[in-house]
Parts: C-alpha cells; structure tokens; sequence
C-alpha cells in the first residue's frame, strides 16, 4: 500500500523540511521513500513542490495526476495549482495565508487568496483549512506554519504516520531547542483541526 | 551494506567515496552542485577536494590527477560541459591512468539552466563511454561501476544525470566503511609519448578508440543494468518500448496500469548496446521511444534497424509521437503509452474536467530577486543614474538575471557565463553613442569574466563593469570561491582581490560601493558612466541568505500617501497590498532601507522584528 503525498507553496516557506520529516518518520518505520522536489531557481518566490511518495511498489519519485492521496498547500493558490495531482477522495491541508507575488503587487492586484480557498473547499470534500498567521502569532514564532500543517495532516489520518511517528522523528532531526515550540504547534493543529471538522 | 535516504548527487558522492575517489574538482551549477559538496562533506582523509574556478580548469586539474593514477571525479552542469569541452576533446586521445569519471547533470525542461542539450550526443561527439542511470540506488552503483570501466579502457566516462535523478531522494542501499575501496596513486611517470598531444598520437589514438568503441559496445550488451525485459504472453506481442535513465521509471510505473511490454531500458546510451538492441528489435512491429532532451535511443535504434534490415516502425520525438522539448511527465508518458498500445488511461482525479475550467486565475509567480537584495539596489541605482540616456545593459548568469524582472528591467541581454563583458563591447564598437554597461557576480567574474575585461582594455572599448559582490555563489546555494578566502578542504585562504585584479588589468576608475547606500551608488555610476574607457564599480554587500537580518521596516500609514512608487519602482516581494494600503510583509523584509530612501515622503522607517 502506498502513499502519495504533495506539499506544495512558495520558495523560501519550509515545504522542504516538512517533507524531509514526513520522509524520515516513514523511514524510521521501515517503509521505503522516494520524493523529488524544486531545488533551484524557482526557490527564489518561485512555485515550489515536493512530491513524496511511501510503500514498497514504487518506482518513480514523482506522483501522476489524480493520484495524491493528500496535498499539503503552504499558500492557497499554490495549493490550487496541485489540486489536479488529487485524487477522488483525497486529503487537503492548506495555510490560509497569501502569498502576493510580485506580479499581482505591480498590477495593483488585492490577492488575498480568498477565492482559492473557496475554489477548495467547494471542489474538494476533505479540507482542512489552518489558519497560519493566527496560529504563529499565538505561539509566538513565524516560523512553524510546516510544522502546523504537518500536525493537521498527521491528525486527518491521510498521512498513514501518527503523532508519535512525528515527535521521534523531531527529536532526532532538529536542534533540541526547537523542540517544544515544534510540539505546541503539532498539538495546536490537532486541536484546531478537530474544531473544523466539528 | 546499509540503508540511508539519500539525494541522487548525494548517492553518486557517497558512490564515489566507496570507489576510493582521490580528487574531486567542479564548478557549482544546478542540478549537479551536492555532488561535491557531499564528497566534501564526507571525505575520507586522503580524498582531495576543491571548487575549481571554472569547469575547464577543474576537468584540467582532473586530467592531472588522473595521470598519476589517482581515481577522479569532475562535476558540472551540462553547460558547464561546454567550458570543460577544450580538454575533454584532447583528454579523449590521451586517455587516463587512474579511473576519470566526468559528472554532467542534465536539466531537462530547463528548469534551472540556458540550454536543454543534452549530454549523450556530446558523449557519441566525444566518443566516450556514457552511464545514464535511471534512479538514486543505479546512480550510487553506476558511478562505481564507471570507475571500473574507465580503468579497463583507459578512458575519461560520463555519469550523466538528469534533474529528476539529482534531485530525487530515495532509501536506498550503501556499502559500510569496511567495503569501500582504497586507492593508491602510482604516481605521475614521464612519458612524452603518451602525455604530449601531437598530430601522430592522435591519429593512432583515434584508430584505437574506434576499435575500443566496438568491444565497448559488445561489453555494454551484457552490462546488467541494460535490460532487456521479454514478457511473456503479453497483450502486445508486436510492440516495444525503449526507454533511458529517469525515464525508466515513468514508463515501470505507467505499465503496472497498462500491461506488460517488451522493455529495452538504455543505461549506455554510448556506445550503444547495439547487440541488445537487435534482440530487443527482432520480432517486433512496431516501437515507441520514451526519453528526454533529444532523440538518441530513438536514432539509434533507426539505424539499427536499417543495418540488420529489421522491418519495425520506431515512433518518438521525430515522428512528434513524444513531445520534442521541455521535460517528461508521468503523465505525458501515460499518454504516450496509452496511445501507443491503444488502451484507456485510468482515471480517479478528485476535479473533473469542468471543476478545471472554473478553476480561477491563478498567481503568477517567476523567480524574483529576494526581499533585500543588494543586487536590488545596484540595478537600482544604474537605472537611476542612465535615467534618459541611451544604455546597454548586458546581463549574466546568476541570482542577477532575475533583475530582468518588472519593475527593474535592467537586464538586457543573457547568454552565458560571461558574456555579458564580450556583448557590451560588440555593441560599443557599432553603436558608439551608447553606454554600455556588464553586470558580472563575484562568483562568475572569477570564472570567466577576467578575460573580457582584458580584451576590452587592449581593444580601447568604452564600457562600464559592474561587479555585483555578494561575497558568495548564491544561485547554487553559497559555495566558496577565491574572493571569500575559504576552500571545501576547510582551510582559510588569501582573498583574491577583485578590485586589484582590476587595478592590475589597467583600469584607473574602479570604486567600491555599498549599493545600500542609494545616494552615493547613483552618484558613482554617473561618475563611471561620464568618463571614457573601461570603468569598474564593486558593489559590495553579502547576500542576505548568507548574513541574516534581524531588521525589518515598516509604512507609517500617517505618512504614506498611497502613491506606491516603492512597489512601482523596485519590485520588492516584502512590499504588498493590503486592504489597498502598502504594506510590509515582516516575514521577508530584512531592513534593507532602498524603500525608505526612494520612499517621497518618508513613509518607511522604523526597526521593528518578532
């Protein structure tokens, strides 16, 4: 049985970690992992994706359309952009916050991703919708939106890893430090993931 | 043996490591830049390692190791290949002693590149052996096994990767210490007969590696990672399917949906498995080819065909059966199967056809240089200073070229390394009345820019140099070079001196700026750009990927008249709309200060951080 996984957004928001966790947490349990992401020019604001794919009978790192068994989406509109690699009763996790390119900034453009999150939510029956920018100003740090969306895909159950599958593998890859931050966020996501679904 | 998870680049380092590599030279270039920054980063003690300052030199460096005795690896990118061509083309009628494997990553679609050449041609060019491996375990094995088989033959090899293998990851598995090989070097033995190219060694040379290339090719049918995979009471008897490196495993996952086929899997595109290839081709109607960049296997199994007269039609690139440029997909080669053998493609996609065609308008999204940027400000302050006049600005490779981008629009020609420095003076010599301006990086001017800047003092040009000095290799991820004073062997150096280089050169105008510093910058490029002859400005700050800010602006909404100059003029992805007021996204600004000092009101200021 295998799993296909996107995680996708924008150079620079962290897709890259989050997938080097759900890789390891797969791995510490033994299940074969491929995955291909954007390393490159496109880092710089860049749409970027990781496609991560976990079980034994997989031969190519890189996921078909309509075959994702869940997508998560750092930026709205990224997450729109994947949603055709979906398939037919598949998972999405999405940040609810905006990233403006430069583009619609210069056009006078008021993105504000609303109409992609509308878009999802009316084309997809299992979303969950974290809102990062309020999460990160309630545990107080910019930095964990991967490890929010990481904790509401864990908590959907798409991801076939559990909560402790990720905390082992936390603790083994990143500095102690960050160690409860990261574990507030996890918990934080789980909580307000059950919120939307009630 | 042993399990790891591990990047392609990472698993042809970790390969040659175990194959008792004893030098390793490149030059950084995506996607092949972790190769050896892995080497360097588990080197075994007796393991050399170094950032050459352009590929021709590190192939050169490599050359030398090589006839010691010593096993070596040299890494580029496919248009790196191109600089390295002069010695690699001589290297082929030398030969080597110790095991030569050469590196080239290939980039199709391009994502990350100029070019979408492709490597296999350059190794039938070159008549040197090619491996393509086809994922991260055949990439970690194959590297070994060219060390093998460049010692047997006495010849330079290609291990030629693609993006989707480099940069692919998968757990795969490794020798332990205990197994990996150790090499000692004879050292280098005097031999003017052999080491000293001349028109008769080359001509016996050519003779041998003609009738190399045929055993080569005889060696190659029986290489176990040449498949041919016959199956038996398959649906499609008649029908075939040829397929190389990380396109094996499209059409291995597309056919677990579509039936067994008759395979042949190319992991030597050169010389061709030919003897292999006409058991694949005997019996068979009809053959699709599924590979990327240009249409080797394709060709090659046209012209067999012909020699042995097989009577079997071969569908790809040239018949416009697989598309003929940009990268594969799974499900482009889906297609391409599904139609070859005349099945459905399965469908299970969570939107329909109609859910894609309300699908709204999504963000555009092209690279762009990062919020506070240096490289911002020093286009910024040319374009203000020519503001009016009649210019050239010629471009070059780097995180720079992404200064074309709206609004700043101050790259006007990119071709490749260096060149802008050549273009600039072209278009001086017909167009005299223009200003022309060459924007180097640090990294590039020591790769290929010195010599332009010498042609254009010789040859009386008037041109102004712009070196953007962000003291590291950014696009590639920040390797050192000979400006920053460190190595990959750890060790802390002199610093080459720009500026001095310069000075040496003949150059009597070269000013070092802070391009942060908006007044000052735009003052000494109308400085530059009044004086004749070759003229040079270093704008010099680090990149802020490098030294990390803690600084962060904001728009005093009191203040700020919403005439949006700051986002019309510099197009910085930290300045956004919000609710139809300028803002400041406080998780990309670093505080550079070029808003606040074009800003007309004073609107921008202040230090805020988390």
């Amino acid at each position: 049985m295998s799993k296909n996984i996107v995680l996708c957004g924008v150079g620079g928001q962290g897709t890259i970690l989050a997938s080097k966790l759900i890789s390891g947490a797969a791995m510490n349990k033994g299940i074969p992992v491929k995955s291909a992401e954007t390393i490159g020019m496109a880092q710089r604001g860049g749409s970027v994706f990781s496609h991560l794919r976990l079980g034994d009978d997989v031969d190519c790192p890189m996921i078909a359309s309509g075959s994702a068994d869940i997508i998560i989406g750092f930026e709205p509109g990224e997450t729109v952009r994947m949603l055709p690699y979906l398939k037919k009763g598949g998972q999405v996790i999405v940040s609810s916050r905006p990233v403006m390119p430069v583009t619609a900034a210069l056009a006078g453009s008021n993105y504000n991703g609303s109409e992609m999150l509308d878009y999802i939510r009316n084309k997809v029956e299992k979303v969950i919708v974290i809102d990062t920018e309020k999460a990160c100003k309630e545990l107080g740090s910019a930095k964990i939106v991967n490890l929010l969306l990481l904790g509401a895909a864990v908590n959907s159950g798409a991801l076939g890893l559990d909560d402790e599958d990720i905390r082992k593998v936390i603790r083994t890859k990143i500095p102690e430090k960050f160690h409860e931050l990261n574990f507030k966020a996890l918990e934080y996501a789980k909580n307000a993931a059950i919120n939307i679904l009630i | 043996m042993h399990q790891e998870f591990l990047m392609g680049n990472e698993a042809i380092a970790m390969g040659a490591i175990a194959a008792g590599v004893n030098l390793v030279a490149g030059y950084p270039g995506t996607p092949s830049t972790e190769v050896l920054e892995t080497v360097a980063k588990h080197r075994p003690q007796d393991t050399y390692v170094e950032w050459s300052i352009n590929e021709k030199t590190a192939m050169e460096v490599g050359a030398g190791a090589a006839y010691t005795g010593a096993r070596v690896m040299v890494t580029m990118k496919q248009v790196g290949l191109n600089v390295a061509t002069d010695p690699l083309m001589s290297l082929e009628y030398i030969g080597v002693k110790g095991g030569m494997v050469v590196l080239v990553a290939d980039d199709p679609g391009p994502i990350s590149s100029q070019t979408e050449q492709d490597t296999r041609h350059f190794s039938r060019f070159s008549k040197l052996p090619c491996f393509d491996p086809s994922t991260v375990q055949e990439a970690y094995e194959m590297v070994q096994d060219a060390f093998e088989y460049s010692e047997k033959y006495r010849t330079p090899v290609f291990l030629r990767s693609t993006t989707r293998v480099s940069h692919g990851y998968a757990s795969i598995n490794v020798k332990d210490e205990g197994e990996y090989k150790h090499n000692k070097p004879e050292g280098f033995i005097k031999d003017t007969k052999r080491w000293v190219i001349f028109p008769k060694l080359s001509y016996q040379s050519h003779i041998n590696i003609e009738a190399r290339n045929v055993e080569l090719s005889k060696d190659f049918s029986s290489y176990p990672k040449n498949l041919l995979l016959n199956v038996e009471g398959s649906a499609f008897p008649k029908k075939g399917i040829a397929t190389g490196g990380f396109n094996y495993t499209y059409v291995s996952e597309a056919l677990k949906s579509v039936g067994d086929v008759r395979l042949l899997k190319v992991s030597t595109p050169h010389p061709f498995p030919e003897e292999l290839a006409v058991r694949f081709l005997t019996g068979l109607d009809e053959v699709v080819c599924i590979e990327e960049l240009d249409p080797v296997i394709e060709r090659e199994l046209i012209y067999i065909a012909g020699k042995y007269q097989l009577p079997v039609k071969v569908y790809g690139k040239l018949t416009l059966d697989v598309k003929n440029s940009g990268e594969n997909t799974l499900d482009s080669v889906m297609g391409n199967l599904t139609k070859f053998l005349g099945v459905k493609p399965p469908e299970n996609a969570a939107l329909t056809e109609a859910d894609m065609a309300e699908m709204p308008e999504l963000p555009v999204r092209p690279p762009v240089l990062c919020a506070g940027c240096p490289h911002r400000a020093s286009f910024y302050a040319v374009k203000q200073a020519m503001k009016g006049k009649k210019t050239l600005f010629a471009g070059d490779i780097g995180c720079y070229t992404m200064g074309n981008a709206m609004p700043l629009d101050m790259v006007d020609t990119c071709l490749c390394m260096g060149a802008g420095l050549g273009i600039a003076q072209g278009v001086d010599h017909i167009e005299p009345d223009t200003s022309c301006f060459a924007f180097v990086g640090d990294s590039t001017f020591f790769a290929a820019a010195i010599p332009g800047v010498i042609n254009a003092v010789y040859n009386q040009a008037d041109m102004t140099l712009i070196v953007l000095d962000n003291s590291t290799t950014a696009m590639t991820g920040h390797q050192p070079h000979p400006g920053t004073g460190q190595t990959m062997m750890g060790d802390v150096v002199n610093k080459v001196s720009i500026e001095k280089i310069l000075k040496g050169i003949g150059l009597e105008f070269v000013e070092t700026v802070n391009p942060l510093d908006y007044k000052k910058s735009v003052e000494t490029v109308k400085a530059a750009a009044a004086l004749p002859g070759v003229k040079a400005i270093i704008f010099k700050s680090p990149c802020i990927a490098i030294v990390k800010s803690d600084k962060c602006l904001s728009v005093d909404h009191e203040k700020c008249i919403n005439c949006r100059k700051c986002i019309r003029e510099i197009g910085c992805p930290a300045l956004i709309i919000r609710d139809d007021k300028v803002v400041i996204d406080d998780s990309l600004c670093t505080g550079c200060g070029l808003c606040s000092q074009i800003c007309p009101t004073g609107a921008i200021g202040g230090d805020c951080h988390e």
